[in-house]
């Protein structure tokens, strides 16, 4: 998790109001975890730290098992979101059709890591292991957008219509 | 308990229901290898090394979370069985860095163990190796999380048995590796410092922070005048590290060791577990007769010190202020023993051998400078002396026996049982009777608070008065203990409270591997120390007894105050 230097604005100890006010509906206990952080990250887009030490203190669960569970589903982020979230699909199709080149163009281009959001809070690169589209592999999503068959460059001058 | 009959290798075992594939086939002799598996830990299922045949069953299914059924048909040495074992080990291996040589568990390693025991003949070489830096952000222990086989054995430990959790798996696929919260250095989370992860951990992933070149160092320099002190569990273990039986008792070849290696003074723990038992037995006396907070706690157990202080913190008062032994005795050393020897505080080099990783970090507690310099140098576990008298070429087991020096070396039988769960209370007991009635006290064995036990109980009455005592080990169940006691469910006068599963002689510090069998041997063995003392209260003791005299005057007088006593800190849980 790349989550340091995105949640700066978070981890001074300052707890948001809501995330008490939205704990307040969850009782202590297991179950209450995944729907507890599901309800959070729609409020906030995504899962600060000082929020999951809240979550653990109402919930009375371990810090360890909270964080766990936020960073082994893939629905859970714990770092900001861009604006336009890029789901590059790195599965069996789009790799041997050249999806690796368009990671590397894109890491590159946008200096960022798989996980990354940018500095202008525009986009999240987000490797994923199949979109189910693999007849147009390679293929991108940008938010709810699929483009297909692509190469590095069209990649890039899809993104730039995002811009 | 319903019986089970079932078939395992062509032989039939008879087991109580509920028991797994793979411990019905250990009673009846096969040794399934295992890796995720601890006898003392929930079943996790997580390795597949210990995977069988059973007729019927479509794959391969793991036996340490299969439980037995009737009329099952096991088979645990086909070619298919050893072939999948193997498979699955390569796979580990293959991410695994081949550092043996350079490792702390090298010899000492269960991967290494099974790799031998499985056949493996090749490793593939190109395996994903990832480069996680590691953690040395604590005084106890560095976690190594590349060499980590996600066993979750650490985990569960510190969830099951020590109430801490402080441990779990983040991220998933490739990325997956257990974590303290949010990624943070050991140093940075509620971790309590136990070491009970090391002693689980099968690998070298988890290890305490070595600090065997800082006492070469010191023993190298004239300038120092090096005493070392040892703790009462260690001379029932250091001769098991050194590759004697579990139990052994070696403390005349432990001093003999120390003087070979080149320690000026060897002196005693025990000493100041007696002196302990004066100031902490006056304190709980003082207590009960001017209404202080009851029941007290005691206070030697620095895994237990920094649990409280995390997670009970609003019953720090019940903590007696008594230093635990160790520091009390750096304080003296630094004070009382240099003055009477010629020195000042500061040619004094005080290292302690601990069966213990939490003892590391409560030496280096600021407020334990009573001396003014830092009144315990340097505390090396029980493992780490194993690898300084390896080093130094000595053998161990063809040494005499020899005697501690004088005078911090005097010491008690009640002062060597403080290293078994129980003994600090049976060894108060022994002397509060004697101060409190004036009698002669002639059945010394408190057996009600010996053993293994989660929770034991005990009653005493003197002129009139009971004494209510608890004694408990590892933190779950402590931790247990004071929501009782916090609940109005549970009420004593005394508690003792160890952080290990057993007290010292199942520390953090201690040999590798250890189970209840192996901690029931040391116990005994604390308990045949004490039987063969010549004194076995800590009030008769002769050292201590001129202590008073000569210098701090009275328990609980000023001086004691200054130099062994101390005060506690709330610390956040997370
Ligand atoms: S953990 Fe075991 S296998 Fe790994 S490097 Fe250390 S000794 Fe070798
Ligand atoms: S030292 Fe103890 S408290 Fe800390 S992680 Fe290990 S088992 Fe948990
Ligand atoms: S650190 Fe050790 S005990 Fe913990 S999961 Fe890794 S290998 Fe297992
Ligand atoms: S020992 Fe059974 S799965 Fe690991």
């Amino acid at each position: 998790m790349k989550a340091v230097e995105k949640t700066a604005v978070l981890t001074s100890g300052t707890v948001p109001k809501e995330s008490l006010e939205i704990l307040q509906k969850y009782k202590g206990g297991k179950g209450a975890l995944i729907p507890a952080l599901q309800e959070l990250q729609a409020n906030f887009g995504y899962l600060p730290e000082p929020v999951l030490e809240e979550v653990a203190k109402h919930l009375n669960l371990p810090l360890s098992k909270v964080y766990g569970v936020a960073t082994f589903y893939a629905q859970f982020h714990l770092s900001p979101r861009g604006l336009y979230v890029i789901r590059l699909c790195t599965g069996t199709a789009c790799h041997v059709r050249g999806s690796g080149a368009i990671m590397q163009k894109i890491r590159s281009e946008l200096g960022l890591k798989p996980g990354e959001t940018t500095a202008d809070g525009r986009f999240t690169l987000e490797p994923v292991a199949c979109l189910g589209a693999c007849g147009q592999a390679p293929v991108m999503m940008v938010n709810d957008d699929t483009h297909g068959r692509l190469t590095p460059e069209m990649a890039l001058s899809v993104l730039e219509s995002y811009k | 308990m319903s019986q089970v009959t079932l078939t395992i290798d062509g032989k039939e075992v008879t087991v109580e229901a509920g028991t797994t594939v793979l411990e019905a086939a250990r009673k009846a002799a096969i040794d399934i290898p295992v890796l995720c598996y601890h006898p003392e830990l929930r079943p996790e299922g997580a390795c597949r090394i210990c995977v069988v045949e059973i007729e019927g069953a479509r794959n391969l299914p793991a036996s340490c979370v299969t439980p037995v059924a009737p009329g099952m048909v096991v088979r645990t040495n086909t070619p298919a069985v050893r072939e999948a074992r193997r498979t699955n080990l390569e796979l580990l291996l293959a991410n695994h860095p081949q550092d043996c040589f350079t490792c702390e568990r090298n010899n000492n390693c269960e991967l290494q163990a099974l790799a031998r025991d499985l056949g493996i003949k090749k490793v593939e070489v190109k395996g994903v190796r990832r480069d996680l830096p590691l953690d040395k952000s604590g005084f106890s222990l560095v976690r190594d999380p590349n060499k980590c086989v996600l066993c979750g054995r650490c985990v569960r430990v510190c969830s099951e048995v020590q109430g801490v959790s402080v441990l779990d798996y983040a991220d998933r696929g490739f990325e997956a590796m257990v974590y303290p919260p949010l990624k943070r250095p050991l140093d940075q989370v509620a971790c309590v410092n136990c070491g009970q992860c090391a002693t689980v951990c099968p690998v070298g992933a988890i290890t305490e922070r070595s600090d065997v070149d800082r006492v070469w160092e010191a023993l190298a320099d004239d300038k120092n005048h090096v005493v070392i002190q040892v703790a009462p569990a260690v001379r029932v273990s250091i001769g098991e590290e050194l590759g004697m039986p579990p139990g052994s008792i070696t403390t005349g070849k432990l001093v003999a060791a120390l003087r070979r290696l080149g320690f000026h003074k060897v002196f005693d723990t025990d000493f100041t577990a007696d002196l302990t038992i004066m100031e902490e037995g006056h304190e709980l006396l003082e207590r009960l007769e001017n209404g202080g907070v009851l029941p007290m706690f005691t206070s030697c157990s620095p895994g237990w010190i920094k649990f409280i202080e995390h997670y009970h913190p609003d019953m720090l008062a019940h903590l007696s202020s008594c230093k635990s032994p160790q520091q009390m005795f750096g304080a003296l050393a630094k004070t009382y023993y240099a003055s009477k020897a010629g020195y000042s505080a500061r040619d004094i080099f005080v290292v302690s051998i601990m069966p213990c990783t939490a003892k590391k970090f409560e030496a280096a507690r600021p407020e334990m400078n009573s001396s003014g310099v830092a009144d315990v140098d340097v505390v090396l576990t029980t493992r780490e002396l194993g690898k300084m008298i390896r080093e130094a070429g000595i053998n161990f087991a063809a040494l005499p026996e020899e005697a501690f020096d004088e005078p911090l070396g005097i010491s008690t039988g009640a002062g060597v049982i403080f290293g078994a769960s129980g003994g600090v209370a049976e060894a108060a007991l022994r002397t509060i009777y004697e101060v409190v009635t004036g009698e002669e006290l002639k059945e010394l064995d408190f057996t009600a608070v010996r053993g293994l036990k989660g929770i034991k109980e005990a009653a005493v009455t003197l002129k009139g008065r009971t004494i209510r005592i608890a004694v408990t080990h590892g933190l779950k169940n402590a931790d247990n203990l004071l929501k009782k006691i916090k609940a109005g469910e549970a009420d004593y006068d005394f508690v003792e409270i160890m952080c290990c599963p057993g007290g010292c002689i199942g520390g953090g510090g201690q040999p590798i591997p250890v189970d209840r069998e192996i901690r029931e041997k040391r116990m005994s063995a604390i308990y045949a120390v004490d039987r063969g003392m010549e004194l076995r209260k800590s009030h008769l003791n002769p050292a201590v007894q001129e202590l008073y005299k000569t210098f701090l005057e009275k328990p609980l007088g000023s001086k004691s105050h200054e130099l062994l006593h101390t005060h506690y800190q709330e610390r956040s849980r997370v």
